[in-house]
């Protein structure tokens, strides 16, 4: 989707002011924001790519206002209802009646075996590439109401590709619960003056990842 | 945006925030969805087991060993596993080398996709909308506010984590540090340096 979380090339946002020796956190509730989303995540009710579109559909004026783990805290908040894991009353109350522990609740002894494996992506397939390195192709010139990770500023583009990463999850569909979907993956280089003409930096080069189904013929 | 202006941000969002958070987790907790020793052991995890030593680690041989070099560049996943560093935003790694002719800069511009494995959690700045919208479109003005004015001769190559290849940037050896170990060269590789956003210290 065209959203506030769809940033390359966007214009206003000011300087980037790196911190001089930043802290991990910058405050107490913020580690415990990180903590739950993924414990909470550990439950096996959503995937990564629902979570991401959680975050990207909260309205941008609360995705611009908000900072990062706030984004995360209020699409956290958004999953445990629409799972019906939490009630809104609930929520707005601040409590809740005890109850016996869900059947996958991360406890401490998991979360180094959990956190150690991660969530691999990469998906066997047996479809051959449509494409192969040093191809050209356009990207689609596709504006999706849901979940994609096409961003807009390459949408429409030529590029070259630049190696295959194999199957990957889709999540385009994979965010919406329609499935994996695997798809192959490729680095797909593009000229900076193809993407911005002569309105971004001379001799820049951008690649992205981008799946199969995003990438046409040139 | 909000953490770039810190004493801002402790007035309009911090304390609410804290309230918020304190009454989910509470809330996650007696209905059996959270347990706060699990919270405490993820915390604990990126506070002192996973951070940028580890990609310092990575960086550090593969200045000192030409073997795991070429296998950091073949299969990075399986190289920086072979050194015990994988899992959660880690699961696939590529190692981008920068050269004389060539600077490589990482950003996630639609989320915050970032090396968790190598570098642990990411930096404010990498995840504000200032440095994902505008790094894609003029790196160097980016750089400079880092402090880091690249040769005219070194092109920019940026790198739009889009998709969930996690990527590492390999920064070029400073000079003056032959004979070093890979310990004493680790000490000089910043997390910035393996973004794209600076470079390794150089030798006192």
């Amino acid at each position: 989707m065209n959203g506030p979380q769809d940033l390359g090339g966007r214009m206003g946002f000011g300087p980037v002011a790196p911190e001089a020796n930043e802290p991990l956190f910058h405050a107490p509730w913020e580690a415990r924001a990180l903590g739950i989303t993924l414990a909470c995540g550990a439950l096996g009710h959503w995937n990564l790519d629902e979570s991401r579109h959680a975050r990207e559909t909260l309205g941008p004026a609360v995705y611009y206002s908000s900072s990062y783990y706030e984004i995360w805290t209020r699409a956290l908040m958004v999953l445990l209802q629409r799972h019906g894991l939490v009630s809104a009353g609930e929520l707005a109350a601040g409590q809740a009646e005890a109850a016996s522990p869900h059947p996958k609740r991360l406890t401490a002894d998991r979360v180094p075996g959990v956190l150690a494996r991660g969530t691999p992506y990469d998906r066997p397939l047996t479809a051959s590439p449509r494409f192969a390195p040093g191809d050209r192709v356009r990207t689609r010139n596709a504006h999706p109401r849901g979940h994609t990770r096409l961003p807009t500023y390459l949408a429409g583009h030529l590029g070259v590709i630049e190696s295959d990463h194999g199957g990957f999850v889709l999540p385009d569909s994979n965010a919406h619960g329609l499935g994996e979907a695997p798809g192959r993956l490729y680095t797909v280089v593009f000229d900076g003056v193809e993407v911005w003409g002569h309105d971004g930096e001379p001799g820049l080069t951008i690649s992205a990842d981008l799946w199969e189904g995003y990438l046409e013929n040139a | 945006m909000p953490h770039d202006h810190h004493d801002h941000d402790h007035d309009n969002h911090l304390e609410p925030m804290d309230a918020r958070v304190r009454a989910l987790e509470t809330i996650l907790t007696r209905k059996g969805l959270v347990d706060p020793a699990a919270i405490d052991t993820i915390i604990d995890t990126y506070a002192h087991r996973v951070g940028p030593q580890n990609g310092a680690a990575v960086v550090a041989r593969a200045w000192t060993d030409p073997a795991f070099a070429e296998f950091l560049a073949r299969d990075a996943t399986a190289a920086v596993a072979s050194m015990g560093y994988c899992g959660r935003q880690g699961e696939h790694v590529q190692a981008v080398f920068n050269t004389p002719l060539q600077h490589n800069v990482i950003v996630c511009t639609l989320c915050s996709c970032y090396p968790w494995s190598l570098l642990g959690l990411p930096p404010v700045w990498y995840k504000s909308p200032a440095y994902r919208s505008r790094v894609v479109i003029e790196p160097r003005a980016v750089l400079a506010e880092f402090g880091l004015v690249l040769p005219a001769g070194q092109s920019v190559r940026v790198w739009d984590s889009t998709a969930e290849m996690r990527y590492l940037v390999v920064p070029m050896r400073p000079a003056g540090t032959e004979g070093w170990a890979p310990e004493a060269l680790a000490a000089l590789v910043t997390r910035e340096s393996m973004v794209g956003t600076g470079l390794p210290q150089v030798p006192a």
